[in-house]
């Protein structure tokens, strides 16, 4: 397929793992931020191709993964009621609340509906004068112009039925929380190509300069990636630590202007829970006052909802790299894809799920072998 | 007050009731055509002869069918019978490269087919939702009857219900089917053997993408159409060049490829190892299933059989396989190993090897 197989060429892709191998002196410890990066990552096994050179650890970027538990309730609560018709993106139906999750409240007759576009709600909405249509705002600064836009054109098409229930992140704070982690072990970042298309890269110049890390802003195909790895590797072996582009096809220093401004319109910053995680200073985006009436929380009144997650879950610990999926006590046991714990085993995002999914044989091949030697 | 014609509305207000001459209503005379099923056809009166009469008979009609009894009666040689059931329910009822008509066949005699049984004979039970346009109705006993000639089925018995609407989802079709397994060749899962080759009838991953774009809430266009097709001629074909080294055969609809190889191997207890650049996969579908986010692999195929073949056979059953039209594009995919019995793993594109496992539920579409 055109623009697609050009970045999954085999070839290109042993020499470009070759050549990484080649030019790391030691094994560098490099964290790709984005869910997407971790699924291409693990599916197409490239962490084997370079083994011994390169250890990557799986960031905290799958918007489904880090949606805290309580905004889940929220979620169920609103698709619970008579008068609602729930929509959200399809990865999120499947995320375990404290009691059930948004698949079992449609199947005990809810209205929830997938939708591919924040603004398909909105059309619901103009279509069902009748009810309260929400939709469910999560993601990092990838969708939230798309969700700024459906919450502008509300207002200015006059369409009241139509609320969101904000759950948004940005992804600076994140890397900054990680980086000034008394383990901390990351020591270059492959930045969010996505997320880095819509808001450019300059807010990570100072984190690069302060934290002395490289960073890399990369794409999701297997050679974005590999080529991302080499970027960065090839900085710590120098010693430098600048931000560099390697998604240079969609990505520019800038951003795309018009997006930002419409988030900047709609949101603002605020204090925003990440599950797992806790709480980040400033991480998250929330509704500006003006737009306050599209606001589900308000409108429903939801803020009495509350919950704290299961101490079980190491879901933190994963999302910030201190553990491997496979080393939390839980994995494959009494958390896998089919009765979740913790959010990073439901998307096919989540780290948790890809190990899963795409590496439980390699996971078990060197538990045996482990167990062999002992 | 003036007339209404809420019987209710009149009484104990000391207000005459109103009569039929005041409404100005006129005695109903019983419609003779009907644009839509009506609960009356499924009655059991003189609706429900008239539909199979006009509707089910012209074409499926034959002596078995035509014995109007309350059961066939089938003479059978010596030999053994399989049996197989599958209820189809899909929406939409109509979709590119079919509709529910033409699946309900081709999924029953299939999973016979998949038995190394020739499909000899079918039933159908029918539930229609009152309100379903007969038209539709007709669209899909057309697409049932050459899907049952096509692969050499007879329809020997039948039944239909009408529920009210909102009841049903148009329509629901069952079908049974029978047939003779051919002597001397009994392909199943336990008979697969470290070494076996791993081949793929055609491209996959159409039917479901199909399904999916053709469902107007995404919005999508594609070129993608079902590959919904009888696969017997296929599998007569394999068994003609190769005889009892076809090993196993299954048909990887709900779940896919990925999920029909992992059945084969945790029944099998041996080990899968796929090729992922071998695997085909037609470009619409690639380009479909990267835009919603989903797998190729554990999309739904109605037109595509998994043979596990002895490895000193599996020349001759590609080339057999490619003699046919529906076979045109039969690949070999992967191999049968003694390493990790039960698991599927797959050299992917980049050369890196993955894990191919079972999904927990549905594919659902990804957040960016």
């Amino acid at each position: 397929m055109k623009f697609l197989s050009e970045y999954r060429d085999p070839a290109l892709a042993q020499a470009l793992a070759r050549r990484i191998r080649e030019t790391a002196t030691r094994q560098w410890t490099l964290m790709e931020v984005c869910g997407g990066q971790t699924h291409t990552i693990v599916r197409q096994g490239l962490d084997e191709l370079l083994a011994g050179a390169v250890e990557m650890i799986h960031g905290p970027g799958c918007p489904v993964c880090v949606t805290p538990l309580e905004q889940i309730d929220r979620a169920v609560a609103l698709a619970t009621r008579d008068d609602v018709i729930f929509t959200s993106f399809g990865d999120m139906l499947r995320v375990p609340g404290s009691d059930c999750d948004l698949q079992q409240v449609r199947a005990r007759g809810g209205q929830v509906r997938i939708v591919y576009s924040p603004l398909d709600a909105l059309t619901i909405a103009e279509r069902h004068p009748d009810k309260q249509v929400v939709f469910f705002a999560v993601g990092f600064e990838t969708t939230a112009p798309a969700n700024a836009m459906a919450v502008w054109q509300a207002r200015m098409r006059g369409i009241r039925n139509f609320s969101v229930l904000v759950s948004h992140v940005t992804v600076p704070p994140a890397m900054e929380a990680i980086l000034s982690a008394p383990d901390n072990r990351v020591q270059g970042f492959l930045a969010a190509g996505h997320v880095c298309a819509v808001m450019g890269w300059t807010e990570y110049e100072p984190i690069a300069a302060r934290y002395r890390v490289p960073i890399v802003v990369t794409g999701f195909e297997p050679l974005d990636l590999l080529e991302g790895m080499l970027l960065c590797v090839e900085q710590l072996e120098r010693g430098t630590h600048e931000v560099v582009n390697q998604y240079a096809r969609a990505v520019t220093r800038e951003g795309n202007a018009p997006a930002m401004r419409l988030i900047r319109e709609v949101f603002e910053l605020k204090d925003r829970q990440w599950r797992g995680i806790g709480t980040i200073p400033m991480s998250g985006l929330g509704l500006r006052p003006a737009y306050a009436e599209f606001d589900a929380e308000r409108r429903f009144a939801l803020e009495d909802i509350v919950a704290s997650e299961p101490v079980e879950c190491r879901a933190g610990a994963v999302l910030t790299g201190q553990l491997k999926p496979h080393q939390c006590p839980m994995f494959g046991t009494a958390c896998t894809p089919e009765r979740p714990m913790g959010a990073p085993m439901v998307s096919s995002e989540g780290a948790c799920a890809a190990y899963y999914n795409y590496g439980r044989f390699r996971t078990a091949r060197a538990a045996a072998t482990a167990g062999a030697g002992t | 007050m003036s007339a209404t014609l809420d019987p209710v509305a009149g009484a104990g207000s000391g207000a005459p009731a109103p009569t039929i001459a005041s409404t100005g209503l006129t005695c109903p005379v019983p419609v003779a055509t009907h644009a839509h099923v009506v609960l009356g056809h499924g009655s059991g009166g003189k609706l429900s002869a008239r539909l199979f009469a006009e509707r089910f008979w012209p074409r499926f009609g034959n002596p078995i069918l035509g014995q109007q009894a309350d059961a066939a009666l089938l003479e059978v040689a010596a030999g053994t019978l399989a049996m197989s059931t599958d209820t189809f329910v899909v929406r939409p009822l109509e979709f590119p490269g079919g509709n529910i008509g033409d699946l309900a066949v081709n999924g029953t005699v299939n999973d016979l087919a998949m038995m190394g049984a020739e499909p000899r004979w079918l039933t159908c039970g029918f539930v229609l939702e009152e309100g379903l346009p007969l038209e539709v109705l007709d669209r899909v006993l057309e697409a049932m009857a050459a899907a049952a000639r096509a692969t050499g089925v007879t329809i020997v018995a039948g039944d239909t219900k009408v529920v009210e609407r909102g009841k049903g989802d148009g329509i629901f079709i069952n079908t049974t089917g029978i047939g003779m397994r051919r002597a001397g060749w009994a392909p199943a899962p336990d008979r697969i053997r470290p070494g076996d080759v791993v081949i793929a009838s055609g491209p996959i991953g159409r039917h479901g993408t199909a399904i999916l774009a053709a469902r107007d809430d995404l919005g999508l266009v594609t070129t993608v159409t079902s590959d919904t097709a009888a696969l017997w001629p296929l599998v007569d074909a394999l068994h003609g060049a190769c005889g009892d080294a076809v090993r196993a055969l299954r048909d990887p609809t709900r779940g896919g490829v990925a999920s029909t190889t992992n059945e084969l191997a945790k029944s099998s207890g041996v080990g899968f190892r796929l090729d992922e650049a071998s695997v085909p996969v037609p470009p619409d579908v690639t380009a479909a299933c990267e835009m919603l986010g989903l797998d190729p692999m554990y999309v739904a195929n109605e037109g595509v059989l998994v043979a596990v073949v002895a490895p000193e056979a599996a020349a001759a059953a590609l080339a057999a396989l490619r003699s046919h039209p529906l076979g045109a594009q039969a690949a070999r995919i992967g191999a049968a190993i003694a390493d990790h019995p039960g698991m599927v793993t797959m050299r992917t594109h980049v050369g890196g090897t993955r894990v191919v496992d079972m999904l927990p539920g549905d594919q659902l579409p990804r957040i960016c």
